[in-house]
């Protein structure tokens, strides 16, 4: 099972490069969508079957592949926008950033000192890499809605590691953060909509003008 | 007997429900659509909690035992314990009465229908307020203390910012939360040196901690700091007349009537963690309190705005009450009993009492800016002929801040007095007499702030169009003021039942020196005040029906106040408010000026010209202001890493993260 559970986290890996590489919107959100869903069906993999196991795969298959995404293809839609234009770094210097620091983040992994058990997995090194890329969309682009794509795939990579721990979680500290990420993207939402009203386009480096002289 | 005291239940569950049911008192306005309902909801609400909160406030003050109770929180910092001693209930007894007091008088002074943006905010966080405080007096649990401390802050904050549209509110918005959170930086450093003492987060019980090690000198000097900031002892003033100035008047009267308090409260909780203080702690707080009372009168004479005047007076007040406290702490260490008596009865008195008087004054002040419509004391005059029932009130509070008698002012500064020339006959410590005098130049100072106060509000003729055509205001504002001041007359004419209401909290704060004292002979004491106080009022009574009497028999001419004999006298002729205190300010000058620009005028028939003033405190422009200043431009460097570029925020967080990461390796 857990060669299953590490292909998949290949895909995921492979799902961060789309993301890095895309500037279709729509096309991100899916990729995170589906990424999201993968991730969902993990713990079903690693973990043997309980109906709390049940509820927590339940709710994420929701939260991540069906609620955020139309919540955040509305905005894109509201905000009539379908491409992220000149981001602060091309797509190709991003792309190799990404490669890079995943690359860094498997010989990070390498040299931590992890459990016996934990230690040939991809987990880890894979959970660091999402983290990266999250970052690398949240610094580089413009758009808010890539931001809060940023921000799903870096807290994507939250979940990595936590899947490491998914027994030992109680069923509240999911829920918790289930709902934090569902409220995170939904204030998001508001936020975009609110900068598109008053700026007349979603771009965040236009933000600056608030600031306080 | 027994059976109906079974039958009743627990005070100090009541209380608790009472500040939480004042908490929640906002909530409902918030989702009803009508506007006004939710006020109305509200004021009941908080009416209620307060008929029930004061009664068990005061069984749990005569039970002279302590109730506590763990609350099951599930944060790791130990347990979260509430308990209510003697104290503790003392305290709750003026945060229900003014939280009560105060939300009924916002239904005339803050209506939902004029104020439809606003008043939904104000009626939440004023609930919140009253809730925060009521509670942060049973918190026995350090980190629990600074949670609620937090809450009180802020929601004061909000209160204070209501008419945020105006730049003087925002100013003084931020100058109060810098202050606040100054004070509360110095708390945190206070309750990790505690929970280093005594080894974990649940308040010492008291006497439990030795005043020797200088971790001791270090909590003092942060206790100091922390609640005095909150306090308004001097030098940690500067928030306090411009928040008090611009937050709406019922919030200034819950602000200064209470929550200042809660500064001295933290005080005051903090010295019973020691036995055997040294007697510089009580040098300290006498020292610091007698300058605030003489500064902040000082300031309170030269102010021309209303409520300023009235916030600087409550520096005065707070001053008298830790200079009160300083010579109790004094005499405790210098175990001289009477005196920690006469100075604990009288500062804990005089919080009762300016937890009476001094909302009385600020909700009289809000009457007044409705009939006015300014805060300017130089735009008004002859408000008294519009509005004679809030002007008799007004009065009222006047008279008894200055300490005259038949009111309570005076009963709590003599104690106080009584305890300085006690301290002509004992063994040691005999310069403690010396207050005496300042502590008179200070009542002095109070009576020609108040005269200033009340003579050019509500005497003379108006002096702006504003001020000409004043209404009565409504009963949901008169009937708060109304029963400030006849309590202010009832701690007057008995003032020996009001020093039964603080005995069981001066036993708790020094339990082994009570029994030396004959608390019974100060009681009698205050009996004849109380006999004096009569004679004073049936002889004013008597004057007054006198000088009816003669009025009715003789011919009456009207002319105007203060005309001075002449045929065509104008409004501009009368002294001012500014023209009225310039002699006694001028005194002060090194401190306070009144800084008055005056017009040139030229040849035999001069020109329109203008003439202003404005009050400025030497040390806050000469010292402070400076101060603050120099960090301004010396950190302004950090201005720079707040560029508005949200994506290298993020870079910053990255690159933390990476620092981090390497440095683990």
């Amino acid at each position: 099972m857990i060669t299953i559970a590490d292909q998949f986290l290949v895909l995921v890996l492979l799902i961060n490069f789309v993301v890095l590489g895309t500037s279709r919107l729509i096309f991100s959100i899916r990729a995170v969508a589906v990424q999201g869903v993968i991730l969902g069906i993990l713990p079903a993999l690693i973990h043997p079957f309980s109906w709390h196991l049940v509820g927590i795969i339940s709710m994420i298959l929701i939260t991540k592949g069906v609620v955020i995404p139309l919540l955040l293809n509305r905005a894109v839609r509201s905000a009539e926008i379908k491409r992220e234009v000149e981001p602060f770094l091309g797509y190709v210097p991003t792309l190799l950033l990404g490669a890079v620091f995943t690359a860094l983040s498997f010989g990070f992994a390498g040299k931590l000192p992890m459990l016996a058990e934990h230690q040939n997995y991809m987990f880890v090194p894979a959970s660091i890499a999402t983290l990266m890329t999250g970052f690398l969309i949240l610094t580089t682009r413009r758009k808010a809605i890539s931001q809060v794509l940023g921000y799903l795939i870096l807290e994507n990579g939250i979940f990595i590691f936590g899947l490491l721990l998914a027994e030992a979680m109680p069923i509240m500290v999911e829920a918790g953060a289930l709902l934090d990420l569902l409220v995170g993207t939904f204030v998001m939402g508001i936020v975009i909509n609110h900068i598109s009203r008053e700026f007349s386009s979603l771009d965040t480096s236009r933000l600056t003008s608030l600031k306080e002289e | 007997m027994h059976s109906a005291l079974q039958a009743l239940p627990d005070p100090a569950i009541l209380a608790i429900t009472a500040a939480l049911i004042t908490g929640f008192s906002g909530i409902p306005g918030i989702f009803l659509r009508r506007p006004g309902a939710g006020q109305i909801i509200a004021a009941i609400l908080t009416l209620l909690s307060a008929l029930v909160g004061i009664p068990a406030a005061l069984a749990l003050l005569f039970a002279k035992s302590t109730a506590t109770y763990i609350l099951n929180w599930g944060l790791p910092f130990g347990s979260c314990e509430l308990a209510i001693d003697p104290l503790s209930s003392f305290f709750l007894i003026p945060i229900f009465l003014v939280a009560a007091a105060g939300s009924l008088f916002a239904l005339g002074y803050w209506p939902a229908a004029e104020h439809r943006s606003t008043e939904c905010g104000l009626t939440f966080f004023y609930g919140i307020l009253a809730s925060s405080m009521a509670i942060l007096v049973t918190a026995r649990n350090g980190v629990f203390f600074l949670m609620v401390w937090e809450i009180m802050a802020l929601s004061a904050y909000f209160l204070l910012v209501t008419e945020h549209e105006s730049e003087g509110v925002r100013r003084a918005g931020i100058v109060y939360l810098i202050a606040t959170h100054t004070g509360s930086a110095a708390l945190y450093v206070l309750f990790s040196l505690l929970a280093a003492q005594s080894g974990s987060f649940l308040l010492p019980a008291a006497g439990s901690l030795s005043a020797l090690p200088p971790a001791a000198m270090v909590i003092a000097v942060a206790t100091f700091v922390g609640f005095g900031a909150k306090a308004g002892i001097m030098p940690f003033h500067i928030w306090l007349p411009s928040a008090h100035a611009n937050a709406p008047s019922h919030v200034s009267a819950m602000m200064s009537g209470v929550m200042l308090k809660m500064g001295l409260y933290g005080i005051f909780r903090t010295l019973t963690f020691f036995h055997d203080p040294p007697l510089l702690w009580g040098a300290v707080l006498t020292v610091a309190g007698i300058s605030s009372a003489l500064l902040g009168i000082a300031f309170a004479v030269a102010q021309r705005d209303m409520k300023r005047l009235l916030a600087c007076s409550s520096i005065e007040n707070i001053g008298i009450i830790t200079t009160g406290l300083g010579v109790a702490m004094m005499g405790v260490s210098s175990h001289n009993a009477p005196l920690a008596y006469l100075g604990m009865a009288g500062a804990l008195l005089h919080i009762l009492n300016h937890s009476f008087f001094k909302p009385l004054l600020f909700l009289g002040s809000g009457v007044i800016i409705h009939a006015a419509g300014t805060r300017e004391m130089n735009l008004m005059g002859g408000l008294a002929k519009g509005m004679p029932r809030a002007a008799l009130l007004f009065l009222v509070g006047s008279v008894a801040i200055c300490g005259i008698p038949p009111l309570n002012g005076f009963v709590s500064e003599f104690l106080l007095y009584f305890g300085f020339f006690y301290q002509l006959q004992a063994p040691s410590l005999v310069y403690l007499v010396l207050l005496a005098p300042l502590l008179a130049l200070v009542g002095g100072l109070a009576v020609v702030a108040f005269t200033k106060l009340y003579s050019s509000v509500f005497l003379g003729t108006p002096r702006s169009h504003g001020a000409a055509h004043p209404h009565e205001a409504g009963p949901a504002m008169l009937l708060p003021m109304g029963l400030f001041a006849l309590l202010c007359l009832l701690v007057g004419l008995l003032p020996q039942q009001a020093l039964r209401l603080v005995a069981p909290a001066i036993t708790s704060f020094m339990p082994q020196m009570s029994t030396a004292v004959n608390a019974a002979e100060y009681g009698a004491l205050l009996g004849r005040i109380s006999l004096m106080a009569l004679i004073l009022i049936m002889l004013a009574a008597a004057v007054t029906l006198f000088w009816w009497w003669r009025l009715g028999s003789a011919r009456v001419n009207s002319a105007p106040t203060w005309g001075c004999g002449y045929q065509r006298g104008t409004s501009r002729i009368q002294y001012g408010a500014t023209s009225f205190s310039e002699l006694a300010v001028s005194v002060f000058n090194g401190i306070i000026r009144q800084r008055i620009t005056r017009p040139k005028l030229s040849g035999l028939f001069p020109g329109p010209a203008d003439c202003d003033d404005r009050p400025t405190e030497t040390v806050l422009e000469n010292v402070i202001a400076p101060v603050f200043t120099f960090a301004g431009v010396s950190f302004a460097f950090l201005r720079r890493l707040q560029h508005g570029q949200m994506h290298v925020y993020m870079i910053y967080i990255f690159v933390t993260l990476f620092i981090l990461m390497l440095w683990a390796h």
